[in-house]
């Protein structure tokens, strides 16, 4: 009792400074070992409650931030009437086909990229100059080359989310060629296998874990993206949704939009991590 | 007559400025069918290199390697390899690693699972066929990747130290167990080991391998696994007055190896 007062004491900073006692069934000092989920719950429950609490109470004004019930009603509203004459699944729809369709195209071309350029310097060399030059450029700055080069019909949104989505996918798949040991490389070539037969049956597989990680990254910065896609020449769309409402001040519909943005967003995060748990069991264990 | 030459095989590195490092110098080691050779030796005697070199994980700067008058440019299924640990595939059970070479060589499912089974029942891993590698004890790890390494009939197996992480009684057990596999199934093996005990037990021949230059220093012929088929108490040959006196021989070769490192 009094070494713990004499290292740290009680209170916030403990923990900091001491790990706790293990509980049955767990291990002394893992990081980050325990349920967090409820701990969660609460903070949403709390952020929502002091949401409304500002709000209910008049201390902020609708105009800065609605109240959840005006974004609710904003909800329901452009649920049943739509938004400028468009339906409000229509506007999810195109958004969402617009970002996965970037990210399935970002996945069939950044993971085989990503792999070559693993497993080969000459991929490498010619790979490396123009995807580390595009990759810090925010997608904004070029979006108007992108309307110049490819128009403003769906080509050019789709090609601005799929660069933004392009990059992480090439860098994980890159990272993750480096992921097999040469014990399980040297075990296939062994057997006589050939350079392709190793790459199918060892690499691939074992960069998993990493590609997984990558595409969570990835659809983050698709979604990041898709409102600067719908800046120019959208009439549908999420991000347009977003954008035009804060241009005529309905703030509950920009809110709504950004709450919708953020679930579809969580829910296919949830996904990923989902198939990835089938997949990849064998993650941080082989 | 199945045999491995390794004749007159150097390896060196450049050094700037200095003459080049030798990892091995002027080996010559032939291996012959149902020897079982027993690689020992201080660290940095250049073992692994060798074993890598019959593998064709690695090329001799000067010499040459050959199997059955055929020499050694790459890897091949004529020389299986077990190594030390990180080897298996985690994403697939133990019936899949075992078969994990045949599928490589373009066997059919039925076929490469009929073989696999073969071995999985050498090594007593019948119960184990869909587990998780990574459920399995080390000791089993290793059975997995020693079945493996047969499914493709090779002419020799190369066990880059198999059994060092493995606990003492596992180790003790998975010895007995290999020597029964060397036995009924008549393959080379090259055997590459830290423990004396183990290399005189285990090997037919046994080369003492000294470093800088890597060379081999000593070759001593081994009856104690002939001993063990006979009488079949491991201990029994462990503890034998000839078996510790060999020991103690080895061990002052290798502490004046050591010694000899620590004065440089």
């Amino acid at each position: 009792m009094s070494d713990q007062d004499a290292k740290g004491g009680s209170g916030l900073l403990a923990g900091l400074m001491k790990a706790k006692p293990a509980k049955p069934g767990e291990i002394y000092g893992v990081p980050g070992q325990g349920e967090s989920f409820k701990i969660s719950a609460v903070v949403i429950v709390l952020l929502i409650s002091f949401w409304g609490f500002v709000t209910y109470a008049g201390y902020i004004q609708p105009l800065f931030l609605p109240s959840p019930t005006a974004v609710l009603n904003a909800l329901f509203d452009v649920i049943k009437e739509g938004f400028t004459g468009v339906g409000f699944w229509e506007h999810i729809w195109i958004s969402t086909l617009r970002v996965f369709g970037a990210f399935v195209l970002a996945c069939a071309i950044g993971i085989p990229l990503g792999i070559a350029m693993g497993m080969s310097p000459v991929a490498r060399g010619i790979f490396d100059p123009p995807i580390e030059f595009y990759r810090p450029i925010p997608p904004l700055a070029y979006l108007p080359l992108m309307i110049i080069w490819f128009g403003i019909d769906e080509l050019s949104k789709v090609l601005l989310i799929f660069s933004s989505v392009l990059a992480p996918m090439v860098l994980g798949a890159r990272a993750g060629v480096k992921s097999a040991s040469i014990e399980q490389i040297h075990a296939a070539y062994s057997f006589g296998a050939t350079r392709w037969q190793v790459i199918r049956t060892v690499i691939l597989p074992s960069a998993m874990p990493e590609i997984f990680t990558a595409m969570r990254v990835g659809i983050g910065f698709g979604w990041t993206t898709l409102v600067a896609a719908e800046m120019v020449a959208a009439t549908s769309g999420l991000g347009y949704m977003v954008l035009s409402a804060s241009r005529f001040l309905q703030t509950p519909v920009v809110i709504m939009g950004i709450v919708v943005i953020a679930a579809i967003a969580y829910a296919f995060d949830h996904l990923v991590r989902f198939v990835e748990r089938r997949v990849v069991p064998w993650k941080g264990r082989g | 007559m199945t045999a491995l030459a390794i004749k007159n095989v150097s390896v060196f590195y450049p050094v700037k400025g200095k003459p080049p490092v030798h990892a091995l110098k002027n080996i010559d080691l032939e291996i012959h069918e149902k020897d079982f050779v027993v690689a020992l030796g201080a660290s940095g005697c250049g073992k692994s290199t060798l074993l890598n070199l019959i593998a064709g994980f690695m090329a001799p700067s000067e010499g040459e390697i050959s199997l059955n008058g055929r020499v050694v440019t790459g890897p091949g299924a004529d020389r299986s390899v077990v190594f030390q640990k990180h080897a298996l595939l985690p994403w697939l059970n133990v019936l899949d690693n075992v078969a994990f070479g045949l599928k490589i060589q373009g066997q059919g499912q039925a076929k490469r699972e009929q073989i696999a089974r073969e071995f999985i029942k050498l090594l007593g891993l019948e119960q184990f066929e869909q587990s998780a590698t990574y459920e399995l004890s080390g000791g089993m790890q290793q059975r997995v990747g020693i079945a493996r390494a047969l499914t493709s009939d090779p002419d020799i197996l190369l066990m880059d130290e198999p059994l060092g992480a493995l606990d003492a009684l596992t180790r003790e057990r998975a010895q007995e167990l290999i020597l029964k596999v060397w036995r009924d199934t008549g393959k080379m093996v090259f055997f590459i080991t830290h423990s004396v005990e183990e290399a005189l037990f285990m090997g037919t021949k046994l080369i003492v391998m000294s470093p800088r230059p890597g060379r081999i220093s000593h070759v001593f012929d081994l009856p104690f696994s002939r001993q063990y088929f006979e009488s079949g108490n491991a201990r029994e040959i462990k503890a034998s007055a000839e078996f510790i006196s060999l020991r103690e021989t080895i061990l002052r070769i290798i502490f004046a190896d050591e010694a000899g490192a620590n004065h440089e």
